[in-house]
């Protein structure tokens, strides 16, 4: 460290501020986001509860969300499966010889974090990329604003059914996808380790609170991904590049979304089952 | 919507269809990456542009990684708290958090989350310059599209998600740590010794490293692939978009697997 020469008392002062105003922004600006989309979120649960059902909507978007993303979650839960029981077999048989718990341990951990995780950051991608795409381009389009004008609250007719069927068809997915990647997993057992699918099946690690956790996690993700997706839409501005910029905030705010809730509800889950 | 479900009065071509769909992508991405290469040999693409995106895909996208990597490292010591505490193997947390975090899940989340922001972004630009026949103008004043639009972008890609990763392997071993304090009351150093004995070594991180390179081309080619061959205006730069976050997620994912094999 060389001395520099001490900085005039002003410029420093300057520097300070604009330091201290930068930062003042920034929080701002995130508490602002946070507020609207808590407004966003209250608002579609209020509609959830009391509006009129929307039905040819919500199986639209349960299809559009569900059955459409079951080719790409299952090539990835099940790529999944085989890289984790392959990487955790060679890790463990350098400390233990003994592989016989390998698909105990997997099944907790599928049902405990992974199952939900990994699901609800492929399908933020996926799903938040195309709500984002979806609502954006109807608001750069000026549809949105015609709703408005026939007094209908785009919460209440674009986000709602997206949230309904989001909510609805996020458990089955991840009830689905954690069979693939366990069926791809005990392959990969039998193939490199030669262990016994009997063997690997093994449900004695799973707890109540495992699975609690990993519901939990379910509806948490359901939920969160389509309100900040829609939130990110409805937001959109200035033509096709705004939508472009909507969904890429869409896919990275639901990933970081689902990241945090997934420190929130694991720490808590351990904390209150162990 | 091109897959309602009238098309199913014929599955066989419609099976037909979608693997000449996917082989002309994957062709698309092997023609790509030779015309890259090339111009990267030749140092023939335009390093001021180099430059800038990697400012604006790197510099810019640190906050997300940041924070992506400490609440992963959160993570991996929650999950692994329970059989730690079974076992009371409290100096062993730092070698099975660290042994997941270097290898798999920091190269992988570090990529899905640069997918998302900058893969995305990255489609969305060169989507709109083709739908508005920028690119073809300039083709049309003799500059080379590979050599200015797509190359630097590549490299920009692939060098940000490599350096991103460096970064996130460690600020998520330092979530670790003070996740490890918070939950489990292990000291940190405690955590850093059960890292640095014997069971990890340089070869752990490399692999991590070596992954997130080929991760890196990964979303570099499909992003700029799929942003050149946008058709059909804006609606048709949201398609780009949603099949280039896909289409690279799963790529990601079995690309880790094949590596996992061929590197260890």
């Amino acid at each position: 460290m060389t001395p520099s020469p001490e900085p005039s008392a002003s410029a420093l002062h300057k520097t300070r501020s604009a330091l201290v105003r930068s930062l003042g922004r920034l929080f701002l600006d995130l508490l602002e986001t946070g507020r609207d989309l808590y407004r966003v979120f209250v608002l579609t649960l209020y509609y959830s509860l009391r509006g009129e059902p929307n039905r040819p909507a919500f199986f639209r978007q349960m299809y559009e969300i569900g059955n459409r993303s079951l080719g790409f979650l299952s090539i990835v839960m099940g790529f999944i499966g085989m890289i984790l029981v392959y990487q955790g077999g060679l890790q463990t048989q350098r400390v233990v010889p003994d592989l016989s718990l390998l698909g105990a341990t997997f099944l907790q951990l599928l049902v405990r974090d992974l199952a939900a995780s990994i699901c609800a950051l492929m399908l933020a991608t996926r799903v938040g990329a195309g709500i984002a795409a979806e609502i954006g381009s109807m608001v750069v389009t000026e549809q949105v604003d015609a709703l408005r004008m026939c007094a209908t609250d785009p919460i209440d007719y674009l986000i709602r059914p997206r949230f309904l069927a989001c909510l609805s068809m996020f458990a089955a997915l991840v009830v689905l996808a954690a069979g693939v990647a366990f069926l791809a997993g005990m392959w990969t057992a039998h193939a490199f380790f030669g262990i016994n699918p009997r063997t690997f099946a093994n449900v004695s690690m799973v707890s109540v609170g495992d699975l609690t956790i990993g519901l939990t996690k379910c509806v948490a993700y359901g939920a969160a991904i389509p309100v900040i997706s829609g939130y990110c839409g409805l937001t959109a501005f200035g033509g096709s590049e705004g939508v472009g910029a909507a969904t890429t905030r869409a896919v990275v705010n639901s990933s970081l979304a689902v990241i945090m809730l997934n420190f929130v509800i694991s720490g808590a889950g351990y904390l209150i089952f162990g | 919507m091109s897959a309602e479900p009238s098309s199913a009065a014929s599955p066989l071509a419609d099976l037909a269809q979608r693997s000449t769909e996917w082989l002309s992508v994957v062709g698309g991405f092997g023609v790509l990456f030779i015309e890259i290469a090339r111009r990267t040999l030749r140092r023939d693409f335009d390093r001021q542009e180099f430059l800038r995106n990697l400012y604006r895909m790197g510099i810019k996208s640190m906050p997300i990684v940041t924070v992506t990597a400490l609440f992963t490292g959160g993570i991996m010591v929650i999950q692994a708290a329970p059989i730690v505490q079974r076992y009371g193997a409290y100096g062993l947390l730092g070698w099975g958090a660290g042994f997941g975090t270097l290898r798999e899940i920091a190269p992988l989340l570090t990529a899905l989350m640069i997918n998302g922001r900058v893969g995305a972004n990255n489609t969305a630009e060169l989507g709109t310059m083709a739908v508005t026949e920028q690119v073809d103008a300039l083709r049309a004043l003799a500059i080379d599209p590979v050599g200015f639009l797509v190359a630097p972008r590549f490299l920009a890609i692939v060098t940000t998600l490599f350096l991103s990763t460096i970064f996130s392997d460690a600020l998520a071993l330092v979530g670790a740590a003070y996740a490890g304090l918070g939950f489990l009351g292990v000291e940190p150093a405690v955590f850093y010794r059960g890292l640095t004995t014997g069971l990890l070594g340089f070869g752990d991180v490399a692999h991590g490293l070596e992954k997130s390179v080929v991760f890196g081309i990964v979303i570099g080619l499909s992003s700029c692939h799929f942003g050149l061959s946008t058709k059909g205006g804006a609606p048709g730069v949201g398609r780009s978009v949603n099949a280039t976050v896909v289409a690279s997620a799963a790529g990601i994912f079995v690309l880790d697997y094949l590596l996992s094999f061929a590197l260890s």
